[in-house]
């Protein structure tokens, strides 16, 4: 196991070194002058020229790219000309929120998710099946903005139950961080439950028909064993692979309901960086996204592992 | 006769195919006494897997089920699920063909032999370790406590199959159903296997039907034989009796059709002509006369029963029997 872990390990540092050169490309060739911007309409062409060498701009490419990752690696990830915040303090103070969010929205997710793939694999067919896979691709069909809004008006405006917006530390306030969290988590869940619940289900479906499941019949193992554990963990792969991906995703920041709810997570921090034009922020943020996304796939990979003892011992 | 350990009455299974009901199973009687062993032989797609599930309840979803199965004086398809789940594993066990799909790829040997003997025998997980490594020694896999903690991929074809046997086993059933247990197995193996199986059904004096489709697996192994053709009994008789006197064509072609040992090297091995019949387009006549070399105008019109002549012991289905005078039976 040790071995496999290690040689995956390997497999990840091109990827994370492609990571940082298409991070810095972007933040790089994306139009206007990061001199100009800092100095404004006003600025004259001396102070311009100035500037771009003091910040080492007039040098090549490829020179600034191999400084900037000089930076990074000492874990240097520059910081706002706007709020003199470094990168890294930006997003560590805002990494908790997402992090909040995504583990309330995908546990939800997976708790409404894996209980109807199950009902739905036993019964397929069945009216129950037809009417839940239905629902889920209805609600696959409903943007996250409509389910906020609508969960907003009913309630927090109706039925007064939830805060519409805001966000307390949970120091200061647990219950109240925790009230906070609620409807953008469920909005989040609502989203993920029906890809959840349709890829278990057909996974689930292939797995009833196999051989080893009418062995585990034959034994006299009672239903519930037979679900649970010699069905569900074959057929969890894919499950697994959704899920890892939209884990990476939140743990960027759930751009549009953190904006919606007003949640200070790392989606409003790059959605803040791109309106004010700050690229150093933007940069960083970018960089630590898809660091995190990279290596949630590796932990992924892993879980694969753990799951099929095939993979782990290097079949199949 | 009430020592009868499982009886089958007019037993029929029915499947549902695009181009109509698919009758796999057709109305077929079995009977088998305990500590006894019949084998059902058959080629590919005659109905003995389907009459197998028939008999262990695990028919497809969808399948129809007709007849009794009586099994210890109960009959089966009343039971509840939960009653049906008690008797599977200490009553009724089975051995699947192919143990490179029968065991889960995802547990431990030790997880699935462990998981039977508490499901059934209330035993503590310790007790039930000790017990899975009895039961791996006894069908002959080495290093049994190292087994326990392997993946069925780590074991080959053969070991496999063990272990699946000592599933079967693990609970002292009453009747063991092995279908086509060493189909799936190199040839060097099957033997073994089948010499393991003989073994533990005289040692726990258990009853067992044997499937396969070669009458040689059957020939040293089982008290009685049943021959399977098209989904019907087509012949059946004590096992002696059955290979020193068979009746039925069919079962001749069958046992033509087994390479012999002294037979010049490149004889040509006489295979049965033709393809058995479709089973969603059930004909009048014998099903085995389209490929029947005795075959008349008769069997082509009228189904021949499955009758009991007396005298020779053995029941069979055929107009023509073999090694009788033509009608003389009529």
């Amino acid at each position: 196991m040790a071995k496999f872990i290690g040689r995956r390990l390997i497999y990840l540092l091109p990827v994370l070194l492609a990571v940082t050169l298409l991070t810095f490309l972007i933040a790089s060739l994306l139009p206007g002058d990061l001199a100009y911007t800092i100095l404004g309409d006003q600025a004259t062409p001396e102070k311009v020229a100035a500037l771009r060498a003091q910040m080492g701009l007039d040098l090549p490419i490829w020179q600034r790219y191999l400084l900037w990752l000089w930076d990074v690696l000492h874990g240097d990830f520059g910081r706002s000309f706007r709020t003199g915040e470094t990168v890294l303090a930006a997003v560590l103070d805002r990494l908790p929120v997402s992090i909040e969010l995504m583990i309330f929205a995908e546990a939800l997710g997976l708790l409404i998710g894996i209980p109807l793939a199950i009902l739905c694999a036993v019964r397929s067919g069945s009216a129950i099946d037809r009417f839940l896979t239905g629902l889920a691709f209805g609600k696959l069909s409903l943007p996250s903005f409509m389910v906020a809004i609508l969960l907003i008006y009913l309630f927090a405006v109706q039925l007064g139950w939830l805060p519409a917006t805001g966000w307390v530390p949970f120091t200061e306030d647990p219950i109240g961080n925790l009230r906070s969290f609620v409807l953008p988590a469920f909005t989040l869940a609502f989203a993920e439950w029906p890809v959840l619940m349709r890829v278990l289900r057909s996974d689930m479906i292939a797995t009833l028909q196999e051989d080893y499941i009418t062995m585990a019949k034959a034994k006299g193992l009672r239903p519930a064993r037979i679900l649970l554990v010699h069905a569900l963990k074959p057929s969890s792969l894919t499950l697994v692979t959704v899920t890892g991906i939209n884990i990476g995703r939140l743990i960027g920041g759930a751009l549009i309901v953190e904006t919606i709810f007003a949640l200070p997570g790392i989606g409003r921090l790059l959605v803040g960086a791109i309106y004010a034009r700050d690229f150093i922020i933007l940069q960083g943020v970018v960089l630590f996204v898809a660091t995190g996304f990279v290596l949630v796939n590796f932990v992924v990979d892993m879980l694969y592992a753990v799951l099929d003892p095939r993979i782990r011992h290097g079949r199949a | 006769m009430t020592s009868l350990l499982l009886s089958l009455e007019g037993v029929s299974v029915e499947l549902p195919t695009p181009r109509g009901a698919l009758r796999a199973v057709d109305r077929v009687d079995l009977t088998l006494m305990p500590g006894h062993t019949l084998g059902i032989v058959g080629e590919s797609g005659c109905g003995k897997t389907m009459l197998s599930r028939a008999i262990l309840q695990l028919l497809p979803k969808r399948a129809k089920l007709a007849g009794s199965v009586t099994f210890g004086g109960r009959d089966l398809a009343a039971l509840s699920p939960e009653a049906l789940r008690k008797l599977r594993g200490p009553e009724l066990a089975v051995v699947f063909q192919d143990p490179m799909t029968s065991l889960n790829p995802v547990l431990t040997i030790g997880t699935q032999l462990v998981e039977t003997l508490q499901a059934h025998l209330g035993m503590e997980r310790a007790a039930a370790r000790r017990r899975s490594v009895e039961l791996l020694a006894a069908v002959g896999i080495p290093a049994p406590e190292q087994r326990l903690r392997q993946y069925p991929h780590q074991l080959s074809g053969g070991m496999r199959q063990r272990v699946a046997i000592a599933i079967a086993l693990s609970c002292e059933p009453r009747l063991l159903v092995a279908d086509e247990p060493t189909t799936a197995l190199d040839v060097t193996v099957q033997a073994q296997i089948l010499d393991l199986l003989a073994r533990e059904q005289k040692r726990r004096h258990m009853a067992m039907i044997l499937i396969t489709h070669d009458l040689g697996v059957v020939a040293g192994r089982t008290d009685e034989v049943a021959v399977m053709y098209a989904g019907r009994v087509v012949e059946r008789a004590p096992t002696p009796k059955l290979f020193a006197h068979m009746r039925m064509p069919y079962t001749e072609a069958l046992l033509a059709a087994i390479p012999k040992l002294d037979s010049p090297p490149h004889t040509a091995l006489p295979a049965i002509a033709g393809r058995p019949p479709d089973p969603t387009r059930p004909m009048p006549g014998c099903s085995f006369a389209p490929r029947c070399r005795y075959a008349d105008d008769r069997c082509r019109e009228a189904k021949p029963p499955l009758i009991d002549p007396g005298r020779s012991g053995g029941l069979y289905a055929c107009w023509h029997p073999l090694a009788l005078p033509t009608g003389a039976r009529t």
